[in-house]
């Protein structure tokens, strides 16, 4: 096996000056965003007393699942020695960083009170899954840094599988504590499963993954770096068997609560009646997160084509979206069984579907947590050699090679 | 005092000058002291009263019993009344905060109606407590369910987490509020049941605007107390807890549903 050499991007031509700017502005209305919305008050969004989570919590979401699976190709690699997998686990780490950091920016500038930070570190109630969250998010920063660190200082490789080991387990537990962030609300009936939390982990996979395509088919393309089949065929297939896994928990997972008649009126509304959740799960979640990419990526047609990885893995993204948003939205939209079995009204718009409109505000803020994700990839790239010099097919592991572009072992 | 007691010291020093800078040094310390004092008293009394405002007795728990069948559709004395005392104004938008609202419940079949109010129902095992991260969100001894608005970080996980849609999240500025009553802008706030009345052994605002002007639906007292009012009239007709099956032991319970 050819050994992996690894270079910083060289980040000095327009382009990677004009994508810093714009990643800046976008960052910069974000912040300006926050600011208001601290300043005058979440009055300026559309969360309400009845939506009390939204377009924030959505992307912050879907980037804190994402970040958690960007790793896991590292851990293939890493944990279940699948060499193929190797020259990507330091760009997997980097997104795993990037993304996480982006999610907790957006999720600490939408609290009420985001100057209260210290509060939230220095006050903790152990029986709140939030505060689990707190440790579990700063220590992934933590245990993935140093498991870039052994990657990438030579002294220090033979540690890598352990620190690897540690980084896999952090994530599993990090995204069954987001899973069950949800899960746990049993006062909510499009929540209240167990399922919730390992659902997480597998849309996490197909987030991560997704992502993880896209960065390293643009950055070779940018940078001119050979970027073989072998790799992409090969990714490709896993994103392919993740889609389908989500497709598989989230079909489990609203068959369970269709069974149960006391969920009977939340799943007809997520399901049938809801109008844009309806759409959003129908079209968003399951068409775009699921068959779409699935048949982009093994029709006969389409399969050896690499415009069809992009639209694939660009659909999953727009699925996973749909999906958080269906989740985190609709769940709320749904009103809340105070009185079951009664028809209710009041001033306080019980037993009605609550109504939330996005504003720009909370939008700008989502958008400035992804631009940060994008900005601290995007320079770690051309400060620290996390990219492979070549990705081609004679650069790679032999077995890479061997398996070729059809390498549906990858799935295993 | 006056008589030095180091020789030397007493040699280097001027005729009468250890007496003096004594007497400039112990008048400025009774300075000092007259300074102070008030302020150390004030601090004292502060301290006490703190201590007689936390002194919340594990021995009772306090709770609200609601006569379903006495609480007329068109009285709004009890919102009204905790809308004045707390300072919250309800505007009509899904942004407003409230504390307590008139829910009209109808049994579909039959048609029949009753009007009910809605509020933090401080249970035993309350839900928005269980899921703070900073403990803002606490129970006192005595079973008031209260945020306290110095750790609350606004995050609303527990509007997320509480069935009955109690708590609000104060999503602009507030004037005019009273200094019992704090309430702030990017934190959580709920029914206190009116916890400066109760320290200071009156009933909430909403039970004494019912029994004033409405239809004397709402008794307050201590649920541990077998000679208690509501004890008495829990004994007497069947009551009911909302969303009894999630076993959150509410201290809000409803007759007549």
């Amino acid at each position: 096996m050819s050994a992996i050499h690894y270079r910083e991007i060289e980040g000095r031509g327009a382009g990677f000056w004009a994508l810093a700017a714009l990643l800046a502005g976008l960052i910069a209305a974000g912040l300006t965003a926050a600011w208001f919305m601290e300043h005058i008050g979440h009055v300026i969004t559309g969360m309400t007393n009845q939506v009390v989570w939204g377009v924030p919590h959505v992307i912050a979401v879907f980037l804190i699942v994402a970040a958690s699976g960007a790793l896991n190709t590292a851990s293939i690699a890493s944990v279940f020695g699948k060499v193929a997998y190797k020259p990507l686990a330091r760009l997997s780490g980097l997104l795993a960083i990037a993304l996480l950091s982006g999610g907790l920016l957006v999720l600490v500038l939408d609290l009420g009170r985001p100057d209260r930070l210290a509060v939230a570190m220095t006050h903790y109630n152990f029986r709140s899954i939030f505060a689990w969250n707190i440790f579990l998010y700063t220590g992934f920063l933590g245990v993935t840094g140093a498991y870039l660190w052994v990657m990438m200082e030579r002294r220090l490789n033979d540690h890598t599988r352990r620190v690897g080991t540690a980084a896999f387990l952090w994530r599993l537990i990090l995204t069954t504590g987001t899973g069950s962030i949800f899960g746990f609300l049993v006062a909510r009936q499009p929540y209240d499963e167990a399922i919730m939390a390992p659902m997480f982990i597998v849309m996490s996979f197909a987030f991560g993954l997704a992502i993880l395509l896209l960065v390293l088919m643009s950055a070779c393309k940018a940078t001119g770096r050979p970027l073989g089949d072998a790799v992409v065929m090969r990714l490709k297939n896993l994103l392919g068997v993740f889609a389908a896994a989500v497709l598989y928990f989230l079909l489990a997972f609203h068959v369970t609560k269709l069974y149960e008649s006391e969920f009977a009126g939340a799943e007809a509304f997520l399901l049938r009646d809801g109008g844009v959740y309806t759409f959003l799960f129908w079209g968003g979640a399951v068409f775009l997160g699921g068959v779409l990419p699935m048949l982009l990526f093994w029709l006969p047609q389409t399969r050896r084509s690499r415009a069809a990885v992009v639209w694939g893995s660009l659909s999953i993204v727009a699925g996973g979206l749909a999906l958080v948003y269906d989740i985190i939205v609709g769940g709320q939209a749904w009103p809340l069984s105070i009185f079951p079995g009664m028809a209710v009204s009041s001033s306080f718009y019980d037993g009605v579907v609550n109504a939330y409109t996005p504003s720009l505000p909370e939008c700008a803020l989502g958008l400035a947590g992804c631009a940060w994700a994008a900005i601290v990839t995007l320079f770690a790239l051309k400060l620290l050699p996390f990219m492979p010099e070549s990705l081609a097919d004679d650069a790679v592991e032999p077995a890479a090679r061997i398996a070729g572009a059809d390498a549906t072992d990858a799935a295993a | 005092m006056n008589e030095p007691t180091d020789g030397t010291a007493n040699a280097a020093m001027p005729e009468g000058g250890i007496d003096a800078t004594r007497r400039r040094l112990l008048g400025a310390a009774a300075v000092v002291a007259l300074a102070v004092a008030p302020g150390v008293s004030l601090i004292a009394a502060a301290d006490a009263g703190h201590r007689r405002a936390t002194a919340a007795s594990p021995a009772r728990r306090f709770g609200l019993l609601i006569d379903t069948t006495r609480c007329r559709r068109s009285c709004t004395a009890c919102v009204t009344a905790c809308s004045a005392y707390n300072g919250w104004i309800n505007q009509g938008r899904p942004s407003d905060p409230q504390w307590i609202r008139q829910v009209e419940v109808t049994e579909p079949v039959s048609g029949l109606s009753r009007s009910v109010p809605v509020m933090c129902q401080h249970c035993a095992a309350p839900a928005c407590v269980e899921v703070c991260p900073t403990g803002a969100s606490f129970k006192r001894a005595d079973g008031i369910v209260l945020v306290d608005r110095h750790l609350c970080i606004g995050c609303r996980y527990c509007m997320m987490a509480c069935p009955y849609k109690a708590r609000s999240f104060v999503s602009e500025d507030v004037s005019d509020q009273r200094p019992d009553v704090p309430r702030g802008k990017g934190t959580v706030e709920g029914c206190t049941l009116c916890v400066p009345r109760v320290d200071a052994g009156e009933v909430p605002a909403c039970v004494e605007a019912c029994s004033r002007q409405g239809g004397g639906a709402m008794t307050f007292g201590d649920l541990n107390d077998p000679q208690s009012a509501i004890r008495r009239a829990l004994a007497a007709y069947p009551a009911v807890q909302l969303r009894a099956d999630l076993q959150m032991d509410p201290g809000v319970r409803y007759q007549g549903l």
